[in-house]
């Protein structure tokens, strides 16, 4: 962008000048690196999961490497502690990401005949960021595990 | 996306009856998030797999939703309890009636 | 050069000079390595088991074409028999003079499909062009990168070797002073590798797909804003030649994964 002065000999060259700068900052708008979900959007995600109920720590592993080469395919790794019997077993795994566009990633349900409650997967982490992941158990309660994560981008993207 | 694709099923032919088996499962399909732009600046639409589940002779053992964050050529890991001899068939369905269907055999004793 | 061209060059000289003093690379290496050692061990697994690699399935798309009969009923199979035979070996030795010609494996299927199929030959980076590059590598997975300076393909290697060590670009850098001299120095956070194409093609975490050596490369141009080289153009195959000459004795890992 070319740095000129605002300050134009007429006002009509001025007006012109404002014009395009609002033009810009309406523009910023809906580029891409505005799209990205806030914590409070993986909040509203998570609540409409548990309906409100409240989320206990615990049970919950969420394993992601910590530095990841490129966020578009990361190994993703849940498991949630649970004897996985008719009476008590994990029925639903849910994974949100807090700094991609749209926080849910997946979702997996359950049964006793799972034999365990350890779901991996790959997945596309935009930014830098926290993932957690929320458990619903055949009693109705929730557990919840995290983990943070530092996406870097290789250096020689492709441009065309 | 074209309406179907190649599948792969890994998990073991053979098994004790009880024993907890795992099975991995991958569709090629590029996974269109929905969140990418044309270089011209237009929105490429959304074209994912929304759904995978898994019968285990009829009985469906396993299901999972996938949204537009999991990668390209989906993969996904996970296990059950190899209760008798039979079929497990595997269904992946999604945007645009994109639709894949695998199967593999076991044997339990 | 212009002001964001200078400030393009001044960053990347800032970046290049503080990679060099933060420690003294070993060019003086004896033995050329993959970047494979350079990846994390979840993409390694990624590689290494076929289960999990994305790129078997391009792979399998090969075998179905290479059995697949043409305009005039000839398939790959109808010349070649059992890739798993015939194919064998065949990608450590590309690429190489064929009547003449200094051919890339790519270029060599088209030429057998125009010439003994009666078929078109397939764009760069199309579906099934990488399918069968996949298929065709993937038989030689293993093998020493067998490529040799021979009398034939002279003038062809020299040319090749010109172009990595020729500066390029408005960034004014040759393939030699990153992959060469700052091999294992880090540029942007990633460590440089030393550029070896012997695991192509590969399925690419940033392009989410599979790709061949030849779009990489153009990546790499871009990446210091020159002029990209043509698909199937001989610059680039003489490029290959002299890389695939470079990386000689490294096992080939095709088709591989990468960041």
């Amino acid at each position: 962008m070319h740095k000129e002065s605002i300050f134009q000999k007429s006002r009509r060259a001025w007006f012109k000048k404002i014009q395009q700068l609002g033009l810009i900052a309406v523009g910023a708008w809906f580029s891409p690196a505005t799209v990205f979900a806030k914590p409070e959007d993986a909040a509203k995600a998570i609540q409409e999961i548990t309906g409100g109920k409240p989320v206990l720590d615990g049970k919950v592993k969420l394993v992601i490497p910590p530095l990841v080469e490129n966020g578009n395919l990361v190994v993703l790794k849940v498991s949630v502690e649970s004897p996985m019997t008719a009476n008590d077993y994990v029925k639903s795994i849910h994974v949100i990401a807090e700094g991609n566009p749209l926080p849910n990633i997946f979702t997996v349900y359950l049964t006793p005949r799972s034999g365990t409650a350890t779901i991996t997967t790959r997945v596309r982490l935009a930014d830098s960021q926290t993932v957690r992941a929320i458990a619903q158990m055949s009693n109705g309660s929730f557990y919840q595990g995290q983990a943070e994560t530092l996406v870097t981008l290789s250096a020689c993207t492709e441009l065309v | 996306m074209s309406k179907t694709s190649r599948t792969s099923i890994t998990m073991p032919s053979s098994a004790k009856k009880g024993s907890i088996i795992e099975i991995r499962a991958i569709a090629q399909h590029d996974m269109e998030s929905g969140f990418r732009y044309t270089e011209s600046g237009k929105l490429i639409p959304r074209d994912i797999i929304r759904v995978f589940t898994c019968t285990y002779n009829d009985v469906e053992i396993f299901k999972a939703d996938f949204y537009s964050g999991i990668g390209a050529n989906p993969l996904i890991i996970f296990t059950t309890i190899a209760t008798e001899t039979g079929v497990l068939e595997f269904k992946w369905s999604g945007d645009n009636g994109y639709e894949a269907v695998n199967q593999a055999n076991i044997t339990v004793s | 050069m212009s002001k964001p061209q200078f400030l393009w060059f001044l960053a990347a000289t800032m970046i290049l000079n503080s990679a060099t003093l933060l420690a003294a690379s070993d060019s003086s290496k004896s033995k050329p390595q993959s970047s494979y050692e350079l990846m994390s061990s979840e993409n390694k697994a990624m590689q290494d088991d076929p289960s999990l690699n994305p790129a078997m399935f391009w792979v399998g798309d090969g075998e179905v074409l290479w059995n697949k009969p043409e305009k005039n009923n000839q398939s790959c199979a109808s010349c070649h028999g059992d890739a798993k035979k015939s194919m064998r070996g065949i990608a450590t030795a590309f690429p190489k003079m064929m009547k003449g010609k200094l051919q890339t494996l790519e270029g060599q299927i088209n030429q057998c499909r125009v010439s003994a199929q009666g078929a078109s030959a397939l764009a760069y980076e199309s579906k099934d062009l990488l399918s069968l590059t996949a298929y065709i590598a993937y038989q030689s997975k293993g093998m020493p990168i067998a490529i040799k300076e021979t009398p034939e393909n002279k003038s062809a290697m020299q040319k090749g070797r010109q172009s990595f060590y020729q500066r390029m670009g408005q960034l004014n850098l040759s393939c030699a002073q990153c992959h060469e001299d700052r091999a294992g120095l880090k540029l942007g956070g990633s460590p440089i590798p030393q550029g070896h194409p012997n695991a192509y093609p590969i399925y690419r975490l940033e392009w989410q797909t599979l790709g061949s050596l030849q779009r990489r490369l153009r990546n790499c141009m871009s990446g210091v804003r020159a002029q990209q080289y043509e698909y199937g153009s001989p610059e680039m195959a003489q490029l290959e030649l002299f890389l695939a000459w470079r990386a000689r004795g490294l096992p080939l890992e095709s088709p591989g994964v990468r960041p």
